[in-house]
């Protein structure tokens, strides 16, 4: 119990640490224009990190099963401009169907 | 529903309304949580503390993960800390655009998760503050919402992976980022290097450490001006 409540804590911490840093030190001020132009690619850097580690990834293996059916059809219908509910719709609707059937 | 990335003075009605759909997705992550943590025999008040005081998706399933099969706090910390790493760098990408002192900077921050990061991004590394926050608040309530539901009720993770559940946010993110990749040039070859990083690492380093090392793709930006 103890160890359960030592981690709670401390996880709470640390994320609130990590995420008030980067404001606290940056503050207002505006950034060196090398540095905005690293900032601005940042969005689809972590993006993509965050798409292949959570449709390819799985308890630090590669895998690939439903998920990335879904996440394809998900990226094909906003390719050809379908409204994003639309799309994260199918891809689950892909994935579940693909896995009831085989 | 249309991402907004039109906008130019943001308001937090506009950024809740972004947020529902992610709510919804969070919703049924807060629901998964729940039941697993009950099902680790952490009793009821602890998982729902938990949620209210870290907020944190990524950070609780990894302790789930790490005590769940035996290990320690510390290694739990750990684990959490490495995930949440990703929030440093978006934290700095925003700060410019957050208001008040270092307090109110700080609590500010706490806005930042994934989704209302990205939807908040305006191009050019600008980002749309109230949009941020107010895209954030649905989360907030249904990431706890959903972690009370999930203690008080039984079995019901099983039906997460039958009904595709899991994919709604990297089904999410992959729509967001279809939009960012319409830039062209640059932003491409950062996804790319992105990714080729994050499947590489995946299997060799814990969970966590490739989305922050995948953010390498963006110094890319450091190189030449032409956007």
């Amino acid at each position: 119990m103890t160890t359960l409540w030592v981690a709670i804590l401390g996880v709470a911490l640390a994320s609130a640490a990590i995420k008030a840093l980067g404001p606290v030190v940056v503050g207002g001020r505006e950034l060196p224009s090398s540095a905005s132009a690293v900032i601005a690619l940042l969005a689809p850097a972590l993006l993509t990190a965050l798409v292949v580690t959570e449709t390819f990834g799985e308890d630090g293996h590669l895998v690939l099963d439903e998920r990335a059916a879904g996440v394809g059809v998900a990226a094909l219908a906003i390719a050809l401009r379908a409204p994003v509910l639309l799309a994260v719709a199918l891809a689950a609707l892909t994935t579940a169907l693909l896995r009831a059937f085989f | 529903m249309s991402i907004g990335k039109e906008r130019g003075g943001g308001d937090y009605l506009a950024g809740a309304r972004a947020g529902l759909p992610f709510a919804l997705a969070t919703l049924v992550l807060g629901i998964s949580f729940g039941v697993l943590a009950r099902s680790l025999g952490w009793g009821i008040v602890a998982p729902i503390v938990f949620s209210v005081i870290a907020f944190s998706g990524s950070a609780q399933f990894a302790v789930v993960a790490v005590l769940g099969a035996g290990g320690g706090a510390l290694a739990a910390i750990v684990a959490a800390v490495l995930l949440n790493s990703r929030f440093l760098p978006m934290g700095v990408a925003v700060a410019p655009f957050l208001k008040g002192g270092p307090l109110r900077r700080a609590l500010e921050g706490q806005a930042v998760v994934d989704a209302s990061w990205a939807l908040a991004s305006r191009g050019g590394g600008r980002f749309d503050r109230e949009y941020m926050i107010g895209a954030t608040l649905p989360q907030v309530v249904a990431w706890i919402g959903g972690t009370v539901v999930g203690v008080l009720s039984s079995d019901v993770v099983g039906d997460v992976e039958r009904l595709g559940l899991d994919v709604i946010f990297p089904a999410f993110f992959m729509a967001l980022l279809v939009d960012e990749l319409r830039a062209g040039g640059r932003t491409i070859a950062a996804a790319l290097i992105a990714a080729v990083l994050s499947l590489a690492l995946v299997p060799w380093v814990p969970p966590g450490v490739p989305v922050i090392a995948a953010c390498a793709g963006a110094l890319l930006g450091l190189k030449g001006s032409s956007s």
